[in-house]
């Protein structure tokens, strides 16, 4: 028996892509920047198709999050693309003050991030990102589990009209699981997977590695609820309230340093909460390096098995 | 004075070293699938000109106090690097089998050696933009100690749309360092297009002389040429040097040069085969034998 069916593989970024591809259409204010990224971010489609309004800005993050906020005061809805690290770690403090500070309904969007990103070593696998974006105020935060998600979700942020989001993908081929009937919206979190004795909350890849666990350790009669918490910022407190009341234990999963990230978020709403014991699988307080993206994800510790060890290791600990 | 403890190459043997970091380049990325191959192929010259005439340093001991520094700037131009540090004797050259693989110290942009990356690696890049910042205070640092050593960093054209570099530019004359020189490979490309498409740069030469620059503009695939600007560089006192060497992605091999499209991607197995029949063997020998027959590469 398997919990849930994966349907192929697509690469997050092509989600991001083709929501850009449909938003172009809808939307005349959609304007998008490129920072000489764009194949492989993926918006050079839009640029072929809407060259009004795609703007290259050359190799220069800080500038284009500026540009980002003057467009917006001028009633554009302008969509920032850029890798990872260098679209929250490199313009920090421009996003802080012109876009944050000053609410502006900017979207950051952010392929390649994550140990996964592989090959190209530390320096371009953003690990902070989540922290650095979910600790500013106003900032929405988002994190999409797979192909179809992330273009829903690129599409769903066009509702947020105050404030900036920020999304996060990958640049890997990864597994299809959801479908246009499974539930997404903003800031809520969505039960992929029902259980009593654990519940692992993960986002982005490692929604799919905790399934998989899921399924394995339902072999040795362990069941385990499979949370997908795709939102960050503003976090789904009910569902983890929930999660906590009726299974007793938890596991985070991300493609992310341990601090600051999803784990924490879920923790430091827990421990005014509801206390309750936690199990983090992250990248653990260290840099990446060069590797493919699955060897990364096996030696940093952030696959299926170590969401397998992690669902063991909680269970000795809950009451 | 204490000189560099590799010995020099003349024009002839930089030539034949530039060729061989070439046939090193198009072997390394065969056979780590992934990598840089245009502009690392188009400062080759540039390289092998620096480590092996220019740069006092020396490769076993490569925290000598009185080496010059060299930083890379644009870290992605890292397998033309490690190709010249391996050639120099930084380390074993048999290492390069193993760029951007997993548990190595060729990582896919630079890592200094006290992380877990390469001796010769004086600090991390690969996020654009931010080795003139880092030359500029190392540069003011040395010549506080009045100490001899030059500092010098190489950016890409495409790179200097990075806001940092006019800082450290502007902080560089003001300070009048002319301990420091920047080398730009210009050769007009970059990942989206053409520089001129993405983001003008010209006129490139005149933006660092308003900057407070020494301005030198050479072809960077004549040694001698480069050699010339660089020693003219050397001379020049009260301002920091910058030389423009003009290049052309990926020369050395007809179907990469002067192609942006070439920038990010490693060759196949039927366009390494073409790259190194372009590239004829040099006296100093390949770090690695193919079996072409087999359509296999040993290595992997
Ligand atoms: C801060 C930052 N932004 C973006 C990138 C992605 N990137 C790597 S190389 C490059 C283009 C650089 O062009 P150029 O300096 O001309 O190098 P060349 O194409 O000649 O090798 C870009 C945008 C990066 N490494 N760092």
């Amino acid at each position: 028996m398997s919990l849930i069916q994966s349907k192929g593989e697509k690469a997050t970024r092509q989600g991001f892509s083709d929501a850009l591809m449909e938003l172009g259409k809808e939307n005349p204010d959609v304007v998008v920047l490129g920072g000489d990224v764009s194949g492989s971010v993926k918006v050079d489609a839009f640029a072929k198709a809407y060259p009004d309004r795609f703007f290259s800005v050359g190799v220069a993050e800080a500038d284009m999050m500026g540009i980002a906020a003057g467009l917006a005061l001028v009633g554009k809805i302008p969509i920032a693309s850029a890798y990872g690290e260098f679209a929250a770690g490199r313009p920090f403090d421009q996003i802080r003050q012109s876009i944050a500070y000053s609410e502006m309904p900017v979207k950051i969007c952010a392929s390649h991030s994550g140990i996964t990103v592989g090959p190209d070593g530390a320096t371009h696998q953003s690990l902070e990102d989540m922290a650095l974006m979910r600790v500013l105020p106003h900032m929405t935060v988002i994190s999409p589990c797979d192909y179809l998600e992330t273009k829903r979700a690129v599409k769903a942020s066009l509702g947020i009209t105050k404030g900036p989001v920020y999304m996060r993908y990958f640049r890997d081929n990864t597994p299809m699981f959801t479908d246009e009937s499974t539930p997404f919206e903003i800031g809520k979190a969505n039960t992929l997977a029902e259980g009593k004795d654990a519940t692992v909350i993960a986002a982005g890849l490692q929604v799919w590695e905790a399934v998989q666990a899921a399924e394995e350790l339902l072999k040795e009669k362990i069941s385990v609820r499979v949370l997908n918490m795709h939102t960050i910022k503003p976090l789904d407190k009910q569902a983890i309230l929930k999660a906590a009341k009726e299974t007793g234990a938890i596991v985070t999963a991300e493609d992310h340093q341990i601090h600051c990230g999803l784990g924490s978020a879920v923790a430091e709403y827990l421990a005014q909460s509801m206390p309750t014991p936690q199990e983090f699988v992250a990248v653990n307080d260290t840099f990446g390096e060069s590797g493919n993206g699955k060897d990364l994800m096996k030696k940093y510790g952030i696959d299926k098995d170590a969401i397998i060890s992690a669902v063991k290791r909680v269970l000795k600990r809950k009451k | 004075m204490p000189q560099s403890n590799t010995q020099k190459l003349d024009h002839k043997g930089l030539e034949e070293m530039a060729r061989q970091i070439r046939r090193d380049i198009i072997k390394m990325l065969l056979i780590s699938e992934s990598g840089h191959s245009g502009g690392p192929l188009g400062v080759a010259d540039i390289f092998s000109s620096m480590y092996f005439n220019v740069l006092r340093h020396d490769p076993k001991n490569h925290n000598w106090p009185e080496r010059d520094y060299f930083f890379l700037s644009a870290g992605h131009l890292a397998p033309v690097w490690y190709a010249t540090l391996a050639r120099a004797g930084y380390f074993p050259i048999q290492e390069l089998t193993t760029l951007r693989k997993i548990n190595t110290r060729l990582q896919g942009h630079p890592a200094p050696a006290y992380t877990h990356g390469l001796p010769g690696v004086e600090i991390a890049s690969g996020s654009l933009g931010q080795g003139m910042s880092i030359a500029v205070g190392c540069a003011i640092g040395l010549r506080l100690d009045k100490k001899p050593n030059r500092v010098y960093v190489l950016h890409g054209d495409g790179e200097l749309d990075e806001g940092q570099i006019w800082e450290g530019m502007m902080t560089a004359s003001h300070y009048g360092l002319d301990n420091l020189i920047a080398i730009v490979d210009r050769n007009f490309c970059q990942i989206d297009n053409r520089t001129d498409k993405v983001m003008q740069l010209e006129p490139l030469s005149d933006k660092w002389r308003s900057f407070g620059w020494n301005v030198l503009e050479c072809d960077g695939h004549k040694i001698p040429d480069f050699l010339d600007a660089i020693g003219k560089a050397k001379e020049h006192m009260g301002k920091p040097s910058v030389v423009i060497a003009k290049t052309f992605m990926g020369r050395g091999v007809s179907f990469m040069e002067d192609d942006y499209r070439w920038h990010g991607v490693p060759p196949n197995l039927e366009q390494a085969k073409k790259a190194l029949s372009e590239l004829n063997p040099t006296e100093f020998g390949d770090f690695i034998e193919f079996d072409w027959e087999k359509e296999l590469v040993t290595a992997k």
